[in-house]
């Protein structure tokens, strides 16, 4: 299961990041490394952008990105 | 919420102003409240940004201390020293004193958002690698503690190594009088100690720094060994020989991306800290949090993203009427003064037809555009603009760009300048050549005054169903401009600028309640522009206009004299009559007909011709210059602008302003790049000659090829 499977509400904690897209890179340079619990916030018209909630702060990304984070669902959205 | 402290100042302390000893750098996230901070220390008056990447300028200012002044370096936000962006790059080469006739900052003032310490202390660890006096503002610290965030600062000093902390408000001032007592002293500070986030790294970086002389800092090293800064990494391959520095680098950061690892081990740090010092109650239980939530949903937002538009459009024609009535009753009131009392004479005209015919046409449309900027000011200190990059993402997609050029597309709505100069953020050259080309095609505030008078005189003012017809035209008129820009990008992306598919990502802001005194202030500023403007360029501008309108003067002699009786004639009418001749063989007449043929298959008569040639250089003066064409060339001051255009005859009489011409005008404005600061940005920005010319000949041809389908089709019917 990767972030992009994720749906809004649902709170989930990265595994494994494929660091070869380098827009993973500046994405990780926010703050989503492996190991912290992130929350799916909103999903734009059309079903992309995302909007992923962590420590307080939200990042946008887009799905392309978001599919390079394996993720373990922890609940289910509200 | 805490007021703010009565302070006492000591007599003694009054007037004695210090030169600054050192230069400190304030650094921190984008949106982490360091323009406000900035502002609250330095006391200089300028815009700030409430959402990532606005603060662009390099804003320097003093602050005055008890016993001492220190310089002020404001610096765009970052996230880390990798220098992604050219915003990013400007702020971490003035931080690392690369940049040519600055040196590095003596010490840094590290501005940290309480309620995103997480990313806030990702930067600080980077930033201790200078080794440089470091001081920590926690700002935001009365929203985090609304938030449910509670924050042990004693323990993230503990945590930090020792590094002076001071929470503080830059909104109620709470904290302030502690931050200064503790500037006093930052260059005395002793340097921080590096954090035990990558000990490997660390020991590398000292050990290679001390081998390799006084011109290799730590962070040079660093950077150098991280490939994040293209110089250093290049002199290293050279001096320790590329096997050297390639066992390094796999000893190291293994076969990943080294940024990537270096997030890794610095980020599993922060959390150790967080986790230590920050408690945070479970967020959104508040009715207030789970409205702001719901608006941010797409389609809620989507929908109030349009009401919004809506309103600001309906705004600006009916909150202003008063207050423009108001301006019109002085201006006309002040011009049959003058004729009155100093009579008919050149100098009476140069201050009624010249001056205030000319200033005060553009001057009347200072409420309709405080009006628009109320709305961007609060739109963008709310954190709602940064929110639509979000929304819009999909849309601009389609035209090869991405979110992050909505906002300098949408800050367009009040001037490209500033918009171009925001393009900064937008990490691919390219991507950012075809927002800035976009961009002037977003109808800014000084179109309105064009719009705002041909919609008055030509649309009538009534009521489709709830809106006001008024109101629509003009939001039809943006949305022209939208068009135009999107449909540039596009053309742009798909050929001389094709490249990859562009990532989007941004941090976005949660809401926030707008800050009545900056917005205040900036709403101020931007009154101070727009007079400032009808003051210096339009006021020279209508002199001039009217010196070519008024001169030379006609030769009455060449009258021949008609002998009808006196009463069957309207004494207005003859009057109008020559007044109308005088200007026919003005200087400006006689240069308009030159003009004419170029611009007549557009239904252009000599008049308006001129008017627009002389706008290109703002395109605002072409209301300064109809208003005084139309006072010299007409006897009725008490008319409006408006009700003279309406009245505009051909030689043939014929009306001119028909309804085909007015709208091809419109479009005409609409596309074409009137704007000489505009281009100046443009060059300054691309550093090429090439994109300004361009953006300056497609855009005139498509506005004047617009213009010209609009009226030849329209005056079929």
């Amino acid at each position: 299961m990767t972030l992009a499977d994720l749906a809004p509400g649902d709170t989930a904690k990265l595994a494994e990041i494929d660091t070869r897209d380098p827009g993973v890179i500046r994405l990780m340079i926010l703050g989503m490394v492996e190991d912290i619990t992130v929350r799916m916030e909103n999903i734009a018209i059309g079903g992309d952008p995302l909007e992923v909630g962590f420590f307080g702060s939200s990042v946008s990304l887009r799905k392309e990105q978001a599919r390079r984070f394996k993720v373990t669902r922890i609940t289910t959205g509200d | 919420m805490i007021e703010a402290k009565e302070v006492k100042i000591p007599l003694s302390g009054i007037g004695i102003r210090h030169k600054a000893r050192a230069s400190i750098a304030l650094v921190g996230n984008p949106n982490a409240g360091k323009s406000t901070l900035f502002n609250r220390l330095t006391g200089l008056r300028q815009t700030t940004a409430n959402f990532p990447g606005v603060t662009v300028e390099k804003h320097q200012g003093t602050v005055q201390l008890t016993n001492n002044a220190l310089s002020l370096i404001d610096l765009p936000g970052i996230y880390s020293l990798d220098g992604n962006s050219v915003d990013e790059r400007i702020a971490v080469d003035v931080t690392l004193g690369r940049v040519t006739g600055t040196q590095r900052p003596s010490g840094l003032l590290v501005v940290i958002d309480a309620t995103h310490i997480y990313q806030g202390l990702y930067l600080l660890e980077q930033l201790l690698e200078l080794q440089l006096p470091t001081m920590v503002a926690l700002t935001m610290i009365d929203a985090a503690t609304a938030n449910g965030i509670s924050i042990d600062t004693t323990a993230l000093q503990i945590a930090l190594g020792g590094i002076p902390i001071y929470p503080v408000s830059s909104i109620t001032g709470h904290g302030l009088e502690e931050l200064k007592a503790g500037l006093e002293n930052i260059t005395a500070i002793s340097t921080p100690a590096i954090p035990a986030s990558w000990p490997e790294l660390s020991e590398t970086a000292q050990q290679l720094s001390e081998q390799l002389g006084a011109d290799w800092q730590r962070i040079d090293v660093i950077q150098a060994l991280l490939q994040t800064h293209p110089g250093f990494e290049g002199k290293l391959g050279q001096l320790l020989g590329s096997d050297t520095v390639a066992s390094l680098r796999l000893r190291l950061f293994g076969d990943a991306p080294p940024p990537a690892v270096e997030a890794r081990h610095r980020y599993q740090w922060v959390k150790g800290v967080i986790g230590n010092v920050q408690e945070q109650a479970p967020l959104y239980t508040k009715i207030g949090a789970r409205i702001l939530r719901w608006t941010n949903q797409p389609w809620p937002a989507t929908a109030l993203f349009f009401a919004v538009l809506l309103l600001v459009f309906q705004a600006v024609f009916t909150w202003a009427t008063p207050m423009m009535d108001a301006i019109d009753r002085i201006s006309s009131g002040l011009a049959s003064w003058i004729v009155t009392h100093i009579g008919d004479s050149a100098f009476s005209s140069f201050l009624a037809d010249g001056v205030i015919a000319g200033v005060g046409s553009v001057i009347i449309f200072l409420p309709q555009i405080l009006i628009l900027f109320l709305f961007i000011i609060i739109l963008e200190d709310t954190g709602y603009l940064a929110r639509t990059s979000f929304l819009m993402d999909r849309v601009m997609r389609t035209v090869g760009l991405s979110g992050q050029s909505v906002i300098p597309m949408l800050s367009s709505f009040a001037c490209a300048v500033p918009s171009i100069m925001a393009t900064r953020v937008i990490p691919d050259r390219r991507d950012r050549i075809a927002t800035i080309l976009a961009a002037p095609f977003m109808t800014c505030s000084a179109r309105l005054p064009i719009y705002a008078l041909l919609i008055a005189a030509f649309v009538p003012n009534q009521y489709v169903g709830w809106f006001n017809l008024q109101g629509l035209v003009l939001f039809g008129l943006y949305l022209m401009g939208i068009l135009g820009g999107l449909g540039t990008a596009l053309l742009l992306k798909s050929s001389a600028l094709k490249g990859p598919k562009p990532h989007f990502m941004l941090a976005l802001p949660e809401f926030r309640v707008p800050n009545i005194q900056t917005v205040a202030f900036k709403l101020f500023d931007r009154g101070r522009i727009f007079l400032k403007r009808a003051g210096t360029v339009i006021f020279v501008v209508a002199i001039l206009v009217w010196t070519l309108a008024y001169f030379p003067r006609m030769d009455t002699t060449h009258y021949v004299p008609v002998t009808v009786a006196t009463d069957s004639i309207d004494q207005s009418v003859t009057n109008n009559a020559r007044s109308a001749a005088q200007m026919e063989q003005s200087w400006l007449g006689r240069i308009g007909r030159t003009i004419e043929p170029v611009f007549k298959p557009l239904g252009w008569d000599w008049r308006v011709s001129s008017a627009v040639v002389a706008g290109f250089p703002a395109r605002e003066v072409v209301v300064a210059v109809m208003g005084t064409i139309y006072a010299v060339g007409s006897d009725a001051d008490d008319q409006r602008l408006s009700e003279k255009l309406r009245a505009a005859k051909w030689p043939d009489g014929k009306l001119i302003f028909t309804l085909p011409m007015v709208l091809g005008l419109l479009v005409f404005y609409a596309w074409c790049l009137q704007c000489a600061a505009t281009l100046a940005t443009i060059r300054r920005e691309t550093n090429s000659l090439r994109w300004p010319l361009f953006a300056w000949t497609y855009m005139t041809t498509i506005g004047y090829v617009g213009a010209l389908i609009v009226y030849q089709v329209g005056s079929l019917f």
